[in-house]
């Protein structure tokens, strides 16, 4: 059905690589920038409580370019990042790019699930609501998601551990894998057991913005002319809201959903927080606290590619699957 | 011999709220009576934002839910209620839009003319009958796997026309079958509407253009503020003294071909107590003013007018 234009999507593909570049170029240089600029240390966060005299600390500063001027650290910081390193994690003492490949393994799955359950229900219900606007069941899924839009991530975590596991004990308080058990001996389903109660926090809060999306696009469908007449030629109800209207809301509302990306890295931070499940949103937070430069700013620059390719993918499905877009239109 | 399509005394209003919680009924449609027969062209001639279509949804049964309706709709004799309108359209009554964007931006046009199918086998039956329809207007196969925006002026029309026909009914209501269409394709349109009647159809023609009107009906019902003034046959028309009311008089002088006499004035927005044309009327009465004529016969034409014998004379 999709038919690709080779040299389009080369040229395209290779736009949005110079984009990308530039923009992880600046994102990292005003990253660094600011976290000169802010009143942590390095040095010190290395040494932690330890006592060195002066002399030492002068030595370490020089050892690790402290004392050079801001314009040489950003460039030397650029020019390691251009090597394809983004130094040694100060807590976890091993390479920062090793660190982010673990933490950010386990939060993608979360994330991927709970993208994948925010999408599914969050349609479901948007096509629902706009089907039957104005009736109850529109009034209370428009008022299901207010109440979800409005209320804070770590606080429908919170209440989902209280009632779950909590009173009901149906599911662990936390972590990925049971305490006292190593994580190459967890089983594939103790890990899905962990993994429901965050994903589900995660989407829900992913749910609202695409139920509304859904509905709001499905009622502006109803009104166009073509409902009109395929009203006018005895199509059934849900018929039309199949036949027109889902074919015309499923591309932006996956488009939509593509460009969430960025809601989701920060809802999976304070998740994880919550449910201390160790991934990527922990590992930003201990790194921030403990004053984690190298890892902070990996973080930034994998979250920023993270969010990119969310955007771009969702472009791509505009230019490459909508008939009107995709057409053979250059050269 | 039974009419088609009978429509007896329609009003169409809608309710809105205006400037706060005022509640306002807008008159659309007011009184209207028409009638269209088998192998018969009715044209419905009035301005462009006069509510003509609405004619169209109303007979359709997708008027918007704010509309009121009173009056009566009979096809073939029986009374045409949503429930009928509900079985009938798309089957024996189809509407041939006005535009492209009738259609589905999404939906290859071949699907869109063959519509919804409970299961492959009919799909497959349908699909045999669009192709004939198709090539039968002459779009061979490669406009099937077409997108609306792919179509030229010309092909969508030709589709729109192919789509109303995939269910071989009985009555086409054509709303604005013309917009903005070059002058060949209004031609072509023209014949097509014209070789429905050769096959016994009912064609009902909303149009603002009167030319298409007078080329394509045998009669024209014309529309004024909401209200038909005449029906009269196109024959008629030809003569502005076979012409009944002041209105469809001025409309006829206006046209190049009798010398563009142009009258002044524009049609009323609210529904006046009395005639609608009054404040424009050369030949009014006193009681035009409060009075509201009533839409009667003479000689086989209908007219809504208090003074017609007089129009001629004082003329």
């Amino acid at each position: 059905m999709v038919k690709i234009n080779n040299k389009k999507l080369a040229k395209f593909l290779g736009y949005k690589a110079i984009r990308l570049l530039i923009l992880l170029i600046v994102i990292a240089a005003i990253s660094f920038i600011m976290i000169q600029l802010s009143p942590i240390d390095p040095v010190k966060a290395y040494l932690g409580q330890r006592i060195v005299s002066q002399e030492q600390l002068a030595i370490m500063g020089e050892y690790w370019g402290t004392n050079l001027s801001l314009g040489d650290r950003v460039f030397g910081w650029l020019s390691t990042l251009a090597s394809g390193s983004m130094g040694f994690s100060l807590i976890y003492r091993v390479p920062v790019t090793e660190v982010i490949m673990q933490k950010f393994t386990a939060s993608f799955i979360l994330m991927a699930v709970s993208w994948i359950i925010s999408a599914i229900v969050g349609f479901g219900l948007g096509v629902l609501a706009g089907a039957k606007e104005g009736t109850w069941i529109d009034k209370a899924i428009k008022t299901y998601c207010y109440i979800l839009q409005s209320t804070p991530t770590f606080w429908i975590g919170l209440v989902l551990l209280m009632v779950f596991s909590v009173y009901l004990g149906w599911f662990p308080i936390g972590l990925s894998v049971p305490i006292g058990q190593l994580s190459d001996t967890v089983t594939f389903w103790q890990w899905l057991y962990r993994l429901i109660l965050p994903a589900i926090t995660l989407s829900i809060v992913g749910i609202a913005s695409i139920t509304m999306f859904t509905r709001d696009k499905l009622i502006s469908v109803k009104q166009s002319d073509y409902v009109l007449f395929a009203k006018a030629r005895g199509e059934s109800f849900w018929g039309i809201i199949k036949n027109h209207g889902i074919r015309n809301i499923l591309l932006p509302a996956i488009t939509i959903q593509f460009m969430s990306f960025n809601e989701l890295f920060g809802g999976t931070i304070l998740v994880e927080q919550v449910f201390a499940y160790p991934g990527i949103g922990q590992a930003t937070v201990a790194a921030g606290l403990r004053s984690d430069v190298p890892l902070l700013l990996g973080v930034v620059i994998i979250s920023t590619i993270f969010v990119f390719v969310g955007n771009l993918i969702a472009d791509m499905i505009y230019e490459y699957v909508d008939p009107r877009l995709r057409g053979e239109d250059d050269e | 011999m039974g009419k088609l399509l009978e429509v007896n005394n329609l009003s169409i209003s809608f309710t809105q709220y205006v400037q706060g919680l005022n509640r306002h009924d807008t008159k659309v449609i007011s009184d209207l009576t028409i009638d269209v027969g088998e192998s018969e062209i009715v044209a419905v001639l009035g301005s462009s934002g006069s509510g003509k279509s609405l004619l169209a949804h109303s007979i359709l049964g997708i008027l918007p839910y704010n509309s009121h309706v009173t009056g009566e709709i009979r096809y073939n004799g029986n009374v045409l209620d949503q429930d009928l309108k509900e079985k009938l359209r798309g089957k024996e009554i189809c509407l041939i839009p006005q535009s492209v964007n009738f259609l589905d931006p999404l939906m290859k046009v071949s699907e869109q003319a063959i519509g919804e199918c409970k299961n492959e086998k009919e799909h497959d039956e349908k699909k045999i009958r669009q192709r004939e329809i198709f090539s039968k207007y002459g779009l061979d196969e490669s406009v099937d796997d077409l997108y609306p925006f792919e179509l030229s002026g010309g092909m969508a029309r030709k589709v729109l026309l192919s789509t109303a026909l995939i269910g071989n009914p009985n009555l086409l209501i054509a709303d604005e079958p013309t917009p903005g269409l070059d002058a060949k394709s209004v031609k072509e349109t023209i014949e097509d509407i014209k070789n429905l009647r050769e096959q016994g159809k009912g064609v009902l023609l909303i149009t603002h253009e009167i030319d298409v009107a007078l080329k394509t009906a045998d009669r024209i019902a014309i529309f004024y503020s909401g209200y038909v003034i005449e029906i009269n046959t196109v024959e008629n028309f030809k003569n502005v003294d076979n012409v009944l009311h002041p209105y469809t008089k001025a409309l006829i002088n206006s046209l190049p071909r009798n010398g563009f006499q142009l009258t002044e004035g524009v049609q009323p927005l609210e529904d006046l107590p009395g005639c609608p044309y009054w404040e424009n009327c050369p030949i009014r009465l006193d009681k035009c003013k409060d009075n509201k004529p009533e839409l009667v016969e003479h000689d086989g034409i209908m007219i809504r007018c208090f003074n017609f014998k007089g129009a001629n004379d004082g003329a």
